[in-house]
């Protein structure tokens, strides 16, 4: 199993062989392949007409869940959000705001 | 069952009678024989009386202990003699060399009715005629080699000069005197 | 030709570093191991080796360092004793458990409490079940010869295991005897390159090491952890059949000594045993058939094997340098009763302890024990559990 094996054929029913050498996990960006967008209790919505793309909330989100393309902010990931609000915190111009439940 | 010779070394910390130990061990090793050269560890301080020891022997050595009953002791610094047991274990049949400026009737009520040879040498004579400073080491190192009949003196001063042109490759003037010392401790011990 | 020379076991083990010359080397110093990263810090100034060498400011950094240094695809070692290793504890564990294949070399020295600088097995018998090899050796001959063999055995792919090489503080680390060095050119194409298949720095194949791992994955871990320490007991018989080759000399599991016809045998670790082998031919000579064997690779411990070659003893005295305080015996003591009972050996088995702390271990301490077993086989002295050897009464 020392080979770079492929690791998301691993799961929690796999027998003891089947695991890589001290749990390495091989290939980056793995975390992409789980949804912990369930894990939400609150969700974040944007208020497009309030969003000026300034990008401040970008870099503070722990989740990577805030996609920019050429430039401007898309929608929130919400595969991936997991609903801890510092978006809204940082947002100087009201266009977040958190919303109960999933 | 003695197979090696068995030396154990009396002095002070600081003194370099492990040092002396540790150079027996290394002029032995270079006339082919097998050697130990060990100190006993304990909580370091100059000044505080250690001990060193040494097998010698043409056999490989396996024992990996202090030594008891050795044949010969050296005591570098003799106001040792008023605190520790230097003859302790020491074998009738061996000797014990003393660095001491006292003579040897002096000497020999000190040493709790040792039966053995008593050799005395003034190391700090020595020293001082030759090298200008208190070294010990040099002249208590032939000593032994004299008394014991470690090695020939010849091949002792030959493996000396080879192990001080090497160790004192960058100041070569103090070869000279180290040789003297060595030379002049054959002829001082009695 | 080998080079004779003659060195402490701190300068073989340093020179086998200079030969082997890894990658990195943190160290951080404490007695009676400071001396190998001295020597080692020592060949790096003088030009002799190009090893990394990390000052840093802990045992626990030490070993952080070497782990990650071995993570980032680098040969990597450190050295250490006593309380220095009780400071690495729970990095031990880490580079086990992540397959971190790298080297310490351990000087015994008692754990404090009371503090002591002198030698005994209680800091490497403290880590036994942390998941890593350990091989004791008794002078600086075997000191040096298991250096070398180290990194083979820890970075085999069957493997993949930290390594702890360990020698006797001061009985071996500062004394200096004889020694049979083998020639630089020998011991690099015996050791080789490390080429790892996955690390750190590969940018081709990005990867994390060490993640937490949940109850669905700790136990398949642990079972993998397992069964590379059983793999390492073939890699270590074939890595010491290639070391004789360029070296003469023959390793194994244990050393018999004169075990084969022994009525009565000691069983026992390091320096130790060359002193037994003394008190052995001194009652051969008086026609008692007294044996030896000396146990070398501890982890994984050769039970079977032990059993086998203790089947046909009359009585054996097991020893221990190292208190477990289950008043119910030590570490080495209880594991080959264990083996004796799985291989259902009937041996009349005592276990000792001696040398804690650096008490004297002298031809006549083994001559006593010996005594002891004689009485013991034939039955005019009932077997006495757990006794001190040397203890002042």
């Amino acid at each position: 199993m020392s080979k770079a094996t492929d690791i998301t054929k691993i799961h929690e029913q796999s027998p003891y062989y089947d695991i890589t050498l001290g749990n390495q996990v091989y290939g980056g960006g793995g975390a992409a392949m789980f949804n912990t967008g369930e894990w939400r209790t609150q969700t974040p919505v944007i208020d497009w007409d309030k969003c000026t793309h300034c990008l401040l909330c970008t870099p503070v989100c722990p989740d990577s869940s805030i996609p920019v393309k050429d430039g401007k902010r898309e929608d929130f990931d919400y595969n991936h959000c997991k609903g801890c609000g510092i978006c809204e915190r940082v947002c100087s111009f009201g266009a977040i705001t958190m919303k109960e439940g999933i | 069952m003695k197979k090696n010779i068995e030396i154990r070394w009396h002095g002070r910390g600081g003194q370099g009678a492990k040092t002396a130990a540790l150079l027996l061990a290394d002029v032995a090793f270079n006339t082919g024989m097998h050697v130990q050269g060990f100190p006993e560890y304990g909580p370091e301080r100059m000044g505080a009386p250690i001990t060193a020891y040494n097998r010698i022997g043409d056999s490989p050595i396996r024992v990996h202990s202090n030594i008891y009953n050795p044949d010969y002791v050296v005591v570098v610094d003799e106001t040792l003699l008023h605190s520790v047991d230097v003859t302790k274990g020491l074998s009738k049949d061996g000797a014990i060399v003393i660095n001491t400026t006292k003579e040897k009737d002096e000497i020999i009520p000190l040493l709790n009715g040792y039966e053995g040879k008593v050799y005395i040498i003034d190391a700090r004579k020595v020293s001082m005629a030759t090298l200008g400073k208190y070294f010990p080491n040099s002249p208590m190192l032939a000593a032994i080699v004299k008394v014991a009949h470690i090695m020939d003196e010849e091949v002792f001063l030959s493996q000396m000069e080879a192990s001080y042109q090497h160790k004192f490759a960058k100041k070569p003037e103090v070869i000279e005197g180290n040789m003297n010392a060595l030379k002049m401790a054959f002829e001082e011990v009695k | 030709m080998s080079i004779r020379e003659r060195m402490s076991g701190n300068e073989a083990v340093a020179y086998a570093i200079k030969q082997i010359n890894p990658d990195v080397m943190p160290a951080f110093p404490i007695t009676p191991s400071t001396e190998i990263p001295q020597m080692v810090s020592t060949y790096i100034a003088n030009g002799e080796m190009d090893t990394e060498f990390i000052p840093v400011e802990s045992e626990h950094s030490s070993m952080s360092a070497t782990m990650g240094a071995s993570a980032a695809g680098a040969r990597a070692l450190t050295a250490t004793s006593s309380c220095g290793l009780a400071y690495m504890w729970e990095l031990l564990y880490v580079a086990a458990s992540d397959r971190l294949p790298l080297v310490l070399a351990l000087v015994n020295r008692a754990l404090t409490g009371p503090i002591n600088i002198n030698c005994d097995h209680s800091d490497s018998m403290g880590a036994r079940d942390s998941g890593w090899i350990q091989i004791y050796a008794e002078n600086n001959q075997e000191a040096y010869d298991n250096f070398i063999q180290s990194f083979r055995i820890s970075e085999h792919p069957d493997v993949m295991l930290p390594f702890m090489a360990c020698q006797d503080g001061f009985i071996t680390s500062h004394a200096v005897e004889n020694i049979e060095l083998i020639e630089d050119d020998k011991v690099k194409a015996f050791v080789g390159d490390y080429n790892p298949e996955n690390y750190l720095l590969n940018a081709d194949m990005p990867m994390a090491i060490g993640p937490y791992a949940t109850s669905p994955f700790y136990m398949e871990t642990k079972m993998n952890q397992r069964l590379a320490m059983k793999n390492a007991k073939k890699v270590i018989l074939e890595v010491a059949e290639e070391f004789e080759k360029i070296s003469g000399r023959k390793y194994g599991f244990f050393e018999e000594y004169k075990l084969e016809d022994a009525e009565i045998a000691i069983v026992i670790m390091g320096s130790a045993a060359g002193t037994t082998k003394d008190a052995i031919d001194a009652l051969r000579d008086k026609g008692i058939k007294a044996g030896l064997l000396k146990i070398r690779v501890f982890r994984p411990f050769p039970g079977e094997e032990i059993a086998e070659a203790l089947k046909n003893v009359k009585a054996v005295a097991i020893l221990d340098r190292a208190e477990s305080f289950s008043a119910c015996g030590g570490p080495v003591g209880s594991e080959v009763k264990a083996a004796l009972y799985d291989a259902k050996v009937g041996v009349t088995a005592v276990n000792y302890f001696y040398g804690i702390g650096g008490r004297d271990y002298t031809v006549e301490s083994a001559t006593s024990v010996f005594e002891d077993l004689m009485k013991i086989a034939d039955g005019s002295m009932e077997p006495e559990q757990f006794k001190y050897v040397g203890l002042r009464k």
